[in-house]
């Protein structure tokens, strides 16, 4: 999707300014420079004065885990997309979902089966707003590289840039069924910069994690945060309306600098614009290429903010920590805005006060909505079929009919559709990915565990297996390193 | 009209938390009861007068009112241990936060319990989690306390973090109980508490070494105040760094006669303040141990009891290096006497103490002991067994029937009874809620229903 767009008519059309007169590439329909002009042929800007030269600089080296045609039997299956199947069938062929079905479905001849009898598959579970890397274990000063609190607008900023691939939480993460995640700056700013999506393997380097084609996100925040640390410096923003005209000048900006791009590209006269990263990424989300990631807690401002995206002609993908959605929950639906939310959070700031368990419930209630649970913390992440459960828990306190493979989606299909990546993940539907969990019971039972975790077909995590529970360089050595307590199989820290 | 309605809706809350309807003789039937220490499948449980009368598993006595519990599971009441319930509000608004103090001149004197609030709307959230009484815990103002919120929020100037106190003590705890009406207080200063390790290094200039030794000097002078009271008043001893209301506040600490709650994680720190209890006398309780599986034993021999959180299994800092979900497990074997904790200083996610102990079960905690840890452990630890945290004739009547298995995030308290006392089932999250079940969007804004 990144690429598409952003190779899309600006791409093409600097491709045709490159070449000068000659360009004849027929794959577009912008027109060749006017004949008398072409006299001047452009030059290729230098290495990374251009965005659209490269668009990807930091691209993906993620290799898939080792694996082997597979299929597993016997268990029950909630698919994510809504399907319960009892003594199913997941078919692994090559890394991805073959197919799923009841237990008839064929199994290839020379496929390994996993028996499941007794235990629950599910797809991987995604963590649409994690600082796994970037506030890492430990989280001592030298490490803390999740804001860069030192002006409201950092969207220049990548998230990928600080994240640290050894921190613990990965691996815990993975042991707690999670696949893929959303690594977000933190939220001091207006604009916090690019968040990444990542393959939730261990890696010696970020690039390796990353998500093949995944759309970047920019993570905005509204409300307390950015008003209170700029405030807090007797600079802008020091309130609500602080905020939102933060916002507005950005955009306006972006709106210019995009102009400024798009002429120079066309009309191939004067110097070219200098690149500005953080006009760029915002430029970026005006294109629809980036993903509007929004912290937004409260339903006022989910609506001005609703409001600002019209105003200047982008969309947001998703409110995070979107404390207040329920209240909200009809136009939020309508938007085609996902509602990434807590269940059990709520209290520790004014904001976060209107908290209800059944939020995720009502929010999901609404026709075409896009109801998350999410973590925002290296604890939470690791349960987030518990809070999932708490979540289902309180829409049936209040009589509604959510089934488990209803309930299942909030933190499989639904935050894949808030990251851009329902297409690749977040279901198990033929074609896609084979991120899979098996887990040893109901996992909305407190007592289930992942006990195997498939990670493009690869077995990443085995519960029962040591070769398959990875530890981080940085945990080796440590204190209890190497031993388990009271000889209780450890599987994971 | 509308003021007649408001009128009876006063009364009738009134009535359900008025005495008289404590009086009533009420017996829940035919549940699996937990007792904290056993299982009694179709039991009895019959309360009055505040108090259970009896647990058992013979007839309901004739006039009682019968609770049919048939299928479901009867509980006492959990315990929030080192939590802040009633005394903060929303964590970030200062003013209603009375759970740290920094003024130097009150440190170990500092009593959480004037700060209670009985109509905190933090208290019925938590109850509808099961939670009927904590353990009110003070916060050190130089540590987060576990108070501090990760969210997003991790920069300066949130929270408790980066005000330091010269001090050594955060204060006395408290208990309350959960039940609704205008006094929640059950006993105020029953334990002092002491961050050690990084926290407490920190309060003395940076080192442990420092803060044992500055932690000794203040033990002798204490107990050179208190043989020396009538001198101390005539200014005719030497002078100490502590208040006369710290010093004072002290003083049981040091002859032991009041337990100490000492933060402490890393396992070399729990063996040297293991140590400074034994040769000081004080009788300690640990809170954290993170990495207290990797001196299980020596924890146990010295019977020191253990308040953790089982979730807490990452290096957040390098005192926590050796976090793992099997410490509460570990520490169970080894004979410690353990409670579980809520999660973020166990105030707005109080209710999430028994999901902990359910992950504690599931990383190998023995089912009971997940059950006694957040019952009979939390009241025996703080001098109550037998007054609250379990049905046995003569408690407290704290009593929830649930669902199901009250470790399941699946299961609901339905029935709640605090001193014999039954609680409305709502919160104000209950009330917001309802407001917004239908979408609020009807002709009428949502401000008009109530």
């Amino acid at each position: 999707m990144r690429l598409r767009r952003l190779g899309g008519a600006s791409l093409a059309a600097f491709a045709v300014m490159a070449l000068g007169a000659c360009a004849t590439t027929g794959s577009s329909d912008t027109p060749a420079p006017d004949g008398s002009s072409g006299a001047k042929a452009r030059q290729p800007l230098s290495a990374g004065l251009d965005a659209a030269n490269n668009p990807d600089p930091f691209p993906s080296t993620y290799r898939g885990l080792p694996r082997e045609n597979f299929a597993i039997v016997g268990g029950t299956v909630l698919d994510g997309a809504g399907r319960r199947i009892e003594n199913g069938v997941v078919v692994v062929t090559d890394g991805r979902v073959a197919a799923v079905g009841d237990a008839s479905t064929a199994i290839p001849a020379g496929y390994r089966t996993v028996q499941a009898n007794g235990r629950f598959v599910t797809p991987g579970i995604i963590d649409v707003h994690s600082h796994l890397g970037v506030y890492p274990s430990p989280g001592v000063s030298g490490m803390s590289d999740g804001n860069e609190a030192t002006s409201p607008n950092t969207a220049q900023v990548w998230a990928e840039h600080s994240l640290w691939p050894q921190d613990p939480g990965f691996n815990a993460a993975r042991a707690g069924g999670v696949t893929t995640l959303q690594i977000l700056p933190g939220s001091a700013n207006l604009f916090g910069g690019r968040g990444v999506t990542v393959r939730n393997i261990p890696s010696v380097t970020m690039q390796g994690m990353k998500f093949p084609g995944a759309p970047y996100g920019l993570k905005m925040a509204c409300g307390e945060n950015p008003s209170r640390v700029y405030g807090g410096r007797n600079q802008s923003p020091a309130t609500g309306m602080g905020n939102m005209a933060g916002y507005r000048a950005a955009f306006i900006a972006a709106q210019d600098y995009r102009a400024k791009w798009d002429k120079w590209r066309e009309d191939g006269e004067g110097s070219p614009p200098t690149r500005n990263l953080q006009l760029e990424t915002i430029a970026g989300v005006l294109d629809g290429s980036i993903l509007v990631q929004n912290h937004c807690y409260r339903a006022d401002e989910m609506a001005m903010m609703i409001d600002l995206s019209k105003e200047f002609g982008f969309r947001i993908t998703a409110f995070h920590h979107a404390i207040e959605a329920y209240k909200l929950a009809p136009q939020l639906a309508r938007e085609g805005i996902c509602a990434d939310m807590w269940t059990g959070w709520w209290g520790f700031k004014m904001e976060a006060l209107d908290a209800v368990e059944a939020n995720a419930a009502l929010v999901d209630a609404q026709p075409g909505s896009c109801a998350v649970i999410h973590s925002d913390d290296a604890e939470l992440t690791q349960r987030l079929n518990q809070e999932a459960a708490a979540a289902l828990a309180a829409g049936r306190r209040i009589g509604m009919d959510i089934p488990e493979e209803r309930a299942i989606s909030w933190i499989t299909l639904n935050p894949a559709r808030s990251l851009g990546i329902a297409d690749q993940t977040g279901s198990l539907e033929a074609g896609k990915r084979a991120d899979v969990v098996i887990w040893s019971a109901d996992p909305f039972s407190i007592y289930a565990r992942a006990d195997q975790v498939y990670v493009d077909g690869g077995l990443a995590f085995d519960r029962s297996n040591p070769a398959y529970q990875p530890v981080s360089d940085f945990e080796l050595g440590q204190p209890g390193f190497g031993l388990s307590a009271a000889n209780i199989p450890q599987g994971a820290r | 009209m509308r003021l007649k309605s408001l009128i009876l809706g006063a009364a009738s809350l009134v009535a359900l938390a008025s005495p008289a309807f404590a009086q009533e003789l009420t017996a829940i039937t035919g549940g699996r009861v937990l007792t904290g220490t056993s299982v009694i499948e179709n039991g009895t449980v019959v309360i009055q007068n505040g108090r259970v009368v009896s647990v058992g598993t013979g007839a309901a006595p004739s006039g009682a009112r019968i609770i049919d519990a048939r299928g479901k599971v009867v509980a006492p009441g959990f315990v929030a241990v080192d939590s802040g319930l009633g005394g903060s509000e929303i964590s970030s608004v200062n003013g209603s936060d009375d759970l740290s103090n920094g003024a130097n001149t009150i440190s170990a004197a500092f009593d959480v319990s004037y700060g209670l609030d009985p109509w905190s709307f933090t208290l019925p959230v938590a109850r509808l989690g099961g939670i009927t009484r904590a353990i009110v815990v003070p916060n050190h103002p130089g540590s987060s306390g576990g108070h501090v919120h990760q969210d997003d929020s991790d920069f300066a100037g949130v929270g408790h973090a980066g005000l330091q106190s010269p001090s050594l003590f955060a204060g006395q705890a408290a208990i309350i109980h959960l039940g609704s009406g205008n006094d929640i207080l059950v006993k105020p200063r029953v334990a002092q508490v002491a961050p050690f390790g990084e926290a407490g290094a920190g309060v003395a200039g940076g080192a442990r070494g420092a803060e044992f030794t500055q932690f000794r000097e203040t033990l002798t002078e204490v107990r050179l105040y208190a043989r020396n009271r009538a001198a101390y008043d005539r200014g005719a001893i030497r002078d100490l760094s502590l208040s006369r209301a710290d010093l004072e506040a002290l003083i049981p600490v040091a002859d032991g006669s009041m337990p100490l709650i000492v933060t402490v994680r890393r396992a070399a720190d729990i063996q040297q303040v293991l140590r400074l209890a034994r040769e000081e006398g004080l009788k300690i309780i640990l809170d954290g141990a993170e990495e207290g599986w990797l001196v299980a034993d020596q924890i146990a021999a010295a019977g020191v009891p253990v308040l953790l959180n089982p979730i807490s299994n990452l290096p957040g800092n390098l005192e926590t290096r050796g976090a793992r979900m099997q410490n509460a497990a570990a520490l169970d074997a080894a004979g410690v006497v353990i409670a579980i904790k809520g999660n973020e200083g166990s105030i707005h996610r109080a209710r999430e103490t028994r999901y902990n102990a359910g992950n504690a079960v599931s990383h190998g905690l023995p089912y009971d002991a997940a059950i006694e840890a957040i019952t009979v452990n939390p009241a025996r630890i703080f001098g109550m067994a037998g007054q609250f945290g379990e049905l046995r004739a003569g408690a407290a009547a704290d009593v929830v029937v649930w669902s199901g298995d009250p470790l399941e995030p699946l299961s609901i308290a339905e029935q709640i009874w605090v001193n014999g006392q039954e609680q409305a089932p709502t919160s104000r999250q209950f009330l917001l809620r309802d407001r917004y079940r239908t979408g609020g969007e009807g002709a009428m804004p949502p401000a008009y229903p109530r």
